[in-house]
């Protein structure tokens, strides 16, 4: 997704997540820390996946005792009755806890849900995400969930007195420190040395500049020839080269025929029908070749305005 | 700028079926054209790894992916500074991005990792906790006189204390009779192993508490212990009061000193994280939290598996056997856990060193 998809204030509030980091190469690669909605999204996911799959397990467990003993207490148990028991018990404590870990340690550092929504566990200082880190981060989660969760709701019946008010507010720290630092870290974050980044997966789309009239400037369709001076070239920047590049990509045509349109009306030209396609592709040739020389030379022009 | 390309590794077949070079009109796009067989093949590439194939990655690729890795990374510094293309840079970044976790991701699976930590790792950072330890220890032994000083002073205390599950027969004023019926050894093994799943899950939850709280500066770890070992001490006193400190002392001892030892060591885990971000040193407060908390992590694992061992021996010596054999069992995995967590370890460090 490129950052110029978006209206301007959109923009300015992803800038503020950007973060660089460096490679050893020496390459600057852009990280986005991923919004705390779409962490929030993919916590809701994976307690999803995990209920259900505690579930249906236990449905079975069950299903599979009610096949062997009718009614019985602890202490009486048949063996096999107190196997499935034994497994059902660790089984919880491990799903609850091991789900997580088990998924962030993998190739991906990301849990299901996390896949699902496009984010990813990493390492903070650019070093490998170690077990140690994994395991870390996701030993708090009681603390920063459930104990102020529990504590939220049982605080306002009055039953634990002020006592259960200054516990709510004081695990009320945990449960919203992402709120209080830039990086969206979570209280596991900060101990485990780990953020969450977005991790957004892009296919290779086809080069623009070989289709159509983008190569000679001729429309396939009309045989009309668009050839553009430099005063027509030098209206716009390379934020309105990269809005006319989605224009084109995405291919709508009313899009189309509105950009068109402006374009024609800023530079002057008398607005045809039917070939908007061919004399979009012409412009945004010949201004990106033009804007590509002059960066070559350390000339950039951000926007029209610039 | 020259920029590397790798003739030796790219698919001639490939190439034929990308649009000619020849016919883009812009020197950015037939800069693009020229290396996207390679591109796509890094990220067929890494499309394995992701999916944890490893196995099935031919050799030369899993040869070729650092190369790949670099040229890629020197194609998105170029073509920052020579292509407009949207759309190609941000593929570019995120191709880049991938391959860097693959290329710097975890180099060991996880049971690579869990050999390496049993066979030293564990010891050293409890060793590196020492002085976490020593106050946990410290605190814990305060808690369980001060329990039983508050109930030898006032017996109100020990109903304050202890909560309702273990003040059931066991309350002060009870016959010896009726205590030592509390300790008896049982006579069947039937129903113990769920007792010990029970157990262990319950056990376990607790520890990872006492773990998490000591993120605030170790304060609330600290006064779990102390609530827990006074209610320890508590007991003590109720059973010393009818003659049967040894009795007790060895029922505790089968599992205790296994439990007990887990218990300190997650509080002192907690704590060391709290002590760091207190005193970070010459790092910032982030950095020394990021460091402890990964060695507290590693000292968390031991002690659920110190738990499992706990849970085992709770459920099935302690209920089986007899006054002595409980205490030796309990002396002995004391002995055990010394042993492997202060003195393996160390000799690994200093031949390494």
């Amino acid at each position: 997704m490129s950052a110029s998809r978006l209206p301007s204030q959109l923009r300015e509030r992803r800038a503020k997540r950007q973060r660089v980091m460096i490679t050893p190469e020496g390459v600057g690669l852009p990280l986005t820390i991923a919004s705390r909605a779409n962490r929030a999204g993919a916590l809701m996911l994976d307690f999803m996946i995990l209920f259900m799959t505690t579930l249906t397990i236990t449905l079975v467990i069950v299903f599979v005792v009610s096949g062997s003993v009718v009614e019985s207490n602890l202490e009486e148990l048949p063996g096999s009755v107190e196997f499935l028991f034994v497994l059902w018990s660790l089984m919880w404590f491990f799903a609850w806890n091991g789900y997580f870990m088990f998924f962030e340690m993998g190739p991906r550092g990301a849990t299901p849900g996390k896949r699902i929504v496009g984010v990813r566990v990493a390492s903070r200082d650019g070093d490998r995400l170690t077990p140690e880190a994994v395991i870390a981060r996701n030993l708090l989660r009681d603390i920063e969930l459930f104990l102020p969760l529990v504590l939220i709701l049982s605080a306002p019946t009055g039953e634990g007195g002020p006592a259960g008010w200054a516990a709510m507010v004081w695990f009320a720290v945990f449960l919203l420190f992402p709120f209080f630092n830039k990086d969206a870290m979570r209280a596991g974050d900060l101990i485990a040395g780990t953020w969450v980044v977005d991790a957004p997966k892009q296919k290779l789309v086809d080069v623009l500049s070989t289709e159509g009239a983008a190569v000679a400037g001729a429309s396939t369709l009309t045989g009309a020839q668009y050839k553009f001076g430099d005063d027509e070239l030098s209206v716009y920047g390379e934020y309105e080269l990269q809005t006319l590049e989605r224009v084109l990509r995405d291919g709508k045509a009313e899009a189309v025929s509105a950009v068109a349109d402006t374009i024609c009306r800023k530079i002057g030209w008398n607005p045809g029908s039917g070939d908007e396609r061919a004399f979009l592709e012409a412009f945004y040739a010949q201004l990106r070749a033009r804007l590509e020389t002059d960066m070559r030379f350390g000339k950039r022009k951000a926007d029209k305005f610039a | 700028m020259k920029v590397p390309t790798l003739a030796m590794f790219s698919k001639p077949s490939e190439m034929a079926t990308a649009p000619s070079i020849e016919k883009a009109a812009l020197r950015s796009d037939r800069f693009r054209l020229e290396r996207e067989a390679d591109w796509q093949r890094l990220d067929a590439i890494l499309l394995k790894l992701e999916k944890g194939r490893l196995r099935k990655l031919p050799d030369e690729d899993v040869l070729a992916l650092p190369a790949l890795y670099r040229m890629a990374a020197s194609s998105l510094s170029v073509a920052r500074e020579t292509s407009l293309d949207a759309a190609t840079l941000t593929y570019l970044e995120t191709l880049v991005q991938r391959a860097w976790f693959q290329v710097y991701g975890p180099r060991q699976g996880l049971f690579a990792w869990f050999r390496k930590f049993l066979g030293g790792q564990l010891s050293r950072s409890i060793q590196a906790i020492w002085l976490d330890i020593c106050i946990a220890l410290f605190v814990m032994v305060a808690g369980a006189i001060t329990g039983w000083l508050l109930v030898a002073q006032d017996t109100e205390w020990y109903y304050r204390l202890v909560p309702g599950q273990f003040a059931d027969t066991r309350v002060p004023g009870a016959s010896r009779e009726v205590l030592l019926e509390s300790l008896k050894v049982e006579d069947s093994a039937s129903g113990l192993s769920a007792f010990a799943a029970q157990l262990f899950t319950n056990n376990a939850g607790v520890s990872i508490l006492a773990f998490a709280l000591g993120f605030a500066f170790g304060i609330p770890s600290l006064m779990l212990l102390i609530h827990n070992m006074a209610v320890l001490g508590a007991m003590l006193w109720l059973y010393n009061s009818q003659g049967l400190t040894w009795e007790f002392a060895a029922w505790l001892s089968v599992h205790g000193t296994t439990e007990l030892f887990a218990i300190l060591l997650a509080g002192a885990a907690g704590m060391h994280i709290g002590r760091k971000m207190a005193f970070p040193g010459q790092r910032s407060i982030i950095a020394a939290a990021a460091e402890s908390g990964q060695r507290a992590a590693q000292v968390m694992i031991g002690v659920v598996l110190m738990l499992v061992f706990a849970a085992l021996l709770e459920a099935f010596p302690r209920q089986l056997a007899g006054t002595e054999a409980r205490a030796i069992i309990g002396i002995f995995m004391l002995l055990f856990w010394m042993a492997y967590f202060f003195g393996f370890g160390r000799s690994k460090k200093g031949a390494a060193q």
